[in-house]
């Protein structure tokens, strides 16, 4: 680590000595006296300000290792089910993946704007732009409540609840199918169409042998697959994913493989800490906001817009990791 | 003498105003441009990544995922976050956090590999009992095929 010059050449602890020759004494209290936020064990602002990168980019460097405990979670789920993996994030909207992953990178762009105006002393300009990257993280979360609302209605949770029907109209259709004694060829399957209201309405459709779904255990060839060997066996497949179309039958899917309560248990975790930490930022962005308007920053002294845009840019840069590996599996 | 934080116009060049801004005490300035420039290639990346996911090239799907988002950090770092003009000490302490990441997942990997054989089959038993009770032989497909 390269070390600041002493610009004075005054002993480093011997800033107040009052010795024959003021000058040094002078220097070394002329800086502190120049610049109200100088604090006293920092030397210059340059000194100041390198400090506190550096502090932030160390406190960067453990979230990093936060993430990457849970990142390693899940490389190590996806390794033992990638069934569970190709078929659950069906269940994820990458519409709205997508547009909150621009919406976190639109933040990032106003968030090293805001930066630069509070370096360039346009305060309004600077407050302009942490407002508008505090909107963009009460957008994500916005649309993050959708996200989760939608799915913990249908019962799409981690652990056991996950197969437990959800209370709604659509849960009590599946409680039906799971309670009565499974007729014999040829099945029966209960299809919930939105066209018609959500009435019920029974469809006798063949559908794929349990065997065709390869156990958790050995190695699976995923969905696709199952739908290819469907096809081969020239019988009628939906054209879009049964999940997608009927997202509240996930337990009376013939197709969904064991276990799949685990992706739902890593997605919650992952995006539920990032969330958490998209919150943080609004804390953080709140109180930059309020320092800003009491016009604190300026071109002397911007480290704390600084270091916040460090925060946030991080935040950002986690989502980016996050968003294709949950909402962009084939 | 100043016991405030104000600073004063560090860079006039004459009296044009439209000339004039302020120099920060510490620290680089980036151009808007720039900014704007890095901003509109993450945009376009993220546009590239939903769309590639529509696209089957079978085993390299996630690479190719992972290696836009790697691409993408690396934009991120490196302009907002203002590595590129920033002490290498700085990008040294994050490139080693990544380094540490990377350490920990390859044991693991390592691990869940060698001892696949081991692993256990079928449900936790909160999640057996729970299935027991509200879906008997559910997640496994129930169903037959049908046979005429």
């Amino acid at each position: 680590m390269t070390t600041l010059p002493n610009t004075q050449g005054a002993p480093v602890d011997d800033h107040h000595a009052h010795d024959a020759d003021g000058a040094h004494a002078h220097d070394a209290h002329g800086e502190h006296a120049k610049y109200k936020f100088l604090q006293h064990h920092f030397e210059t602002p340059a000194h100041q300000f390198d400090s506190a990168k550096l502090g932030m980019w160390l406190f960067l460097a453990t979230e990093v290792l936060f993430f990457g405990g849970l990142f390693v979670a899940y490389a190590v789920l996806r390794a033992r089910f990638p069934e569970v993996f190709t078929y659950s994030s069906h269940y994820l909207n990458t519409l709205m993946g997508g547009v909150n992953t621009c919406v976190l990178i639109l933040s990032s762009i106003t968030m090293a704007l805001a930066v630069r105006f509070a370096q360039t002393n346009k305060k309004n300009a600077m407050l302009i732009c942490l407002v508008l990257t505090f909107m963009g993280a009460v957008g994500f979360m916005v649309i993050k409540y959708f996200e989760y609302s939608h799915k913990i209605h249908e019962n799409l949770v981690w652990g056991k609840s996950f197969y437990v029907p959800p209370e709604s109209e659509e849960g009590q259709a599946e409680r039906m199918i799971l309670e009565k004694p499974l007729p014999s060829a040829p099945a029966a399957l209960l299809v919930v169409n939105p066209a018609t209201d959500a009435v019920p309405t029974l469809v006798t459709t063949p559908v794929v042998e349990a065997s065709a779904i390869k156990a958790a255990s050995s190695a699976p060839k995923g969905l696709a697959t199952a739908r290819q060997e469907a096809k081969a066996e020239h019988l009628p497949v939906a054209e879009h994913d049964l999940a997608l179309a009927h997202p509240t039958l996930h337990l009376a899917d013939p197709k969904m493989p064991a276990n799949s309560h685990m992706f739902f248990a890593i997605y919650y975790c992952m995006t539920g800490l990032h969330g958490i930490h998209v919150l943080a930022g609004m804390v953080m962005l709140g109180w930059l906001i309020w320092r800003g308007a009491r016009g604190d920053f300026n071109s002397n002294y911007f480290t704390p817009v600084d270091v916040g845009g460090l925060y946030w840019h991080i935040v950002d840069l986690i989502w980016i990791f996050l968003f294709p590996l949950f909402y962009l599996i084939h | 003498m100043a016991h405030s934080n104000t600073p004063t116009l560090s860079h006039t060049r004459g009296d044009d105003s439209a000339h004039q801004h302020t120099h920060p005490l510490v620290g680089h300035l980036v151009p808007i441009w720039l900014f704007m420039a890095v901003g509109g290639t993450l945009l376009m990346l993220t546009v590239i990544t939903v769309a590639v996911r529509y696209i089957d090239v079978g085993e390299f799907n996630i690479v190719i995922a992972l290696g836009v988002a790697a691409i993408k950090a690396t934009l991120v770092a490196l302009f907002f976050m203002h590595l590129r003009w920033d002490r290498p000490f700085n990008l040294l302490v994050f490139l080693a956090s990544i380094v540490f990441v990377i350490l920990m997942m390859s044991f693991c990997m390592m691990d869940t590999a060698q001892y696949r054989s081991q692993q256990f089959v079928g449900n936790a038993p909160d999640v057996e009992s729970t299935l027991q009770s509200n879906a008997p032989g559910a997640p496994v497909a129930r169903f037959k095929p049908y046979t005429p």
